[in-house]
């Protein structure tokens, strides 16, 4: 048997500026009543002085995601298969932060704990600074996923209210919202078209604006370009880039293509599957500012050059 | 297809509904089966009219003999001109509320159908969202609600009607349940399948939201579930239609399209039988059109393209 209460008390940031987190730990073996061994750690966590994700200076922002010895065994037919092995990450407010990998690496499960959409064997996850469940029924996040999901029976507009008819937002405000992202992502015109009559790339923009539209500071998206064809990825991570400029979001983007994550990423995570662990985190320090060009600079190379070597090393490319 | 073809149809194209690309082939088996049906009711009915005529002592020639049995009284096998005959006097010639009027026995027969219909699909939808929404009820309440449809209608029927009847329920309300019992299943079954139908994605996507259960249901789940539902009302109405019918043969109900059809065979008017299933098929189609118009405007404003 063993037990592990975690708890982490934050403090407002004008009082203490701090947090500590209580970890306790219980170990049993004999029986439900006999208990071997007892700890309390006393675990200073790092202090966090940052105003807010405006203060661009590194090191000193507002941590939005951080997971320490996070692992997920899913129990399969065959046995226990282990999808995530000991991740330890954190993501920093305002960054873009790219999950790459091959089939089966768990960057995907990972996306899918940050959201509370699965829950993890072992290990501590803190989103915002609470548990990830908490931080999804107060609707921390927006998820695009790697289907548009956008419900057929609804009108692009009406597609973008749905999350703010959930919260209960007024119509009015419903309609402006609505009409504003669609306006971000320029699909002004076609809000009263339905799903269908819209192409691949136009509703996967429709769905990103839906997870917008209730103004969450952190983005999960799961391979949102994955099934558009090349050119239109091309252009829909241009805009993406200049939407995450514009509203100074947290990203987590997972993606299996390599270009895609060195474009957009100030951080990448390279992951390898068997278990799904992290082989590499390489920091991109372009300006945010990229066009598509940057993709024939030698920096842009190295750092791709990189992010291959990792992968190369996680055999990922073998068979 | 350009403006210009449509504004300019070329003249061999116009033809009439009858004979149209798509009219043409269901004229085609309309006339082949009106022929069928005029041999095979000459050859039924061709003894019966021979004995007639020898009873009588009357000199016949095959001609006489072959326009008889189109045109007696109690044919074995009535011709269609015979059942349309009948058909339009016992709409016609009589007012609305009279016994002998099909549109009376018509009437009858169609509020027990849309009472049945209306209590079936309440009942039936509240059983659906009971076993998606509660897991131990799809195996512990799935079975019964199958095997309910294995009983035949026919033994139920009768209790039903007894049942109900010795605790002072008569009327419509008998029958509107025996026609609720047939058709509450489809919609049961066409119901599970649809609340089920969101995609995981789609679910996970309301998770995000975090929607609560009734957001999921409105918003989500019930809008999902339309197509199986229409597709459901379908199958119930006429099934609803065959329960009603059913409710009145073996009470020795005085009015209804199953009384109508019980009386032609307790006298042997076969074509009085033959008019009021004609009746009651035409009821039927309609039923199943008007559903089918409903759910042209409820697709229609949902998008239509799914």
């Amino acid at each position: 048997m063993l037990i592990q209460l975690s708890a982490a008390l934050a403090f407002s940031r004008k009082e203490a500026e701090g947090r500590v987190a209580l970890v306790g730990r219980i170990d049993g073996a004999a029986g439900p009543w006999r208990t071997q061994g007892f700890q309390f750690v006393l675990e200073p966590m790092r202090i966090d002085t940052a105003p807010g994700p405006e203060d661009a200076t590194k090191g000193g922002r507002r941590s939005v995601i951080d997971m320490r010895g996070l692992s997920l065994t899913f129990k399969t037919d065959d046995g226990p298969v282990e999808a995530l092995s000991n991740i330890d990450l954190r993501i920093d407010a305002g960054d873009f932060v790219s999950l790459i990998g091959p089939s089966g690496c768990g960057k995907t499960t990972l996306l899918r704990l940050i959201a509370d959409l699965e829950q993890p064997s072992a290990g501590t996850l803190l989103v915002n600074g609470i548990s990830p469940e908490r931080a999804r029924l107060d609707r921390h996040y927006g998820y695009v996923f790697q289907a548009p999901a956008l419900l057929p029976w609804r009108t692009v507009e009406k597609n973008l209210m749905l999350p703010l008819e959930i919260i209960g937002l007024s119509r009015a405000q419903q309609l402006e919202r609505a009409r504003h992202y669609l306006a971000m992502v320029n699909l002004s015109g076609f809000e009263r078209k339905f799903p269908w009559q819209l192409s691949g790339g136009m509703q996967q923009r429709a769905s990103i604006a839906r997870a917008l539209s209730f103004d969450p500071k952190l983005l999960l998206m799961d391979e949102p370009f994955g099934a558009l064809d090349e050119i239109v990825r091309d252009h829909l991570n241009e805009q993406l880039l200049r939407l995450w400029e514009k509203t100074s979001k947290t990203v987590v983007f997972v993606t299996h293509s390599i270009p895609e994550a060195v474009f957009l990423s100030t951080k990448i995570v390279v992951m390898s599957p068997r278990p799904g662990r992290i082989l590499d985190l390489i920091t991109c320090d372009f300006p945010r500012d990229r066009t598509l060009d940057f993709r024939d600079t030698t920096e842009f190379i190295a750092v791709a050059h990189r992010v291959r070597q990792g992968l190369r090393a996680g055999h990922s490319y073998d068979e | 297809m350009t403006n210009e073809s449509l504004r300019e149809p070329r003249a061999s194209r116009v033809r009439p509904p009858w004979w149209s690309a798509k009219g043409a082939p269901l004229t085609v088996v309309l006339l082949g089966l009106m022929m069928l049906w005029y041999l095979i009711a000459a050859a039924v009915n061709l003894a019966g009219v021979r004995d007639a005529f020898e009873r009588e002592d009357i000199a016949y020639t095959t001609g006489d003999l072959i326009a008889g049995t189109w045109s007696a009284e109690r044919p074995i096998l009535p011709a269609p001109h015979q059942i349309i005959a009948e058909f339009a006097t016992s709409i016609f010639s009589y007012p609305p509320d009279s016994n002998r009027s099909l549109v009376y026995h018509g009437w009858v027969t169609l509020s027990a159908t849309l009472a049945g219909f209306f209590i079936g699909t309440l009942l039936g939808i509240a059983l659906a969202i009971l076993i998606v929404y509660v897991r131990s009820l799809e195996k512990s309440l799935l079975p019964w609600i199958i095997s309910s449809q294995t009983v035949p209608i026919l033994a139920i029927a009768p209790i039903i009607v007894v049942v109900l009847g010795s605790i002072g329920v008569h009327g419509i309300l008998p029958k509107s349940i025996i026609s609720a019992y047939l058709c509450f299943f489809p919609i049961t079954i066409g119901m599970v399948k649809g609340l089920n139908s969101p995609d995981p994605i789609q679910r996970d996507l309301m998770r995000t939201y975090s929607a609560n259960p009734s957001q999921t249901f409105f918003k989500l789940r019930w809008p999902a579930s339309m197509p199986f539902l229409f597709t459901s009302l379908k199958v119930a109405i006429a099934a609803s239609l065959v329960g009603a019918i059913v409710g009145e043969l073996p009470t020795g109900a005085q009015s209804g399209l199953g009384a109508r059809l019980l009386a032609g065979s307790y006298y042997g008017q076969t074509v009085q039988i033959w008019a009021a299933l004609f009746a009651a098929s035409l009821l039927a189609a309609a039923l199943v059109a008007a559903i089918g118009l409903a759910e042209r405007l409820v697709v229609r404003r949902m998008g239509g393209g799914a």
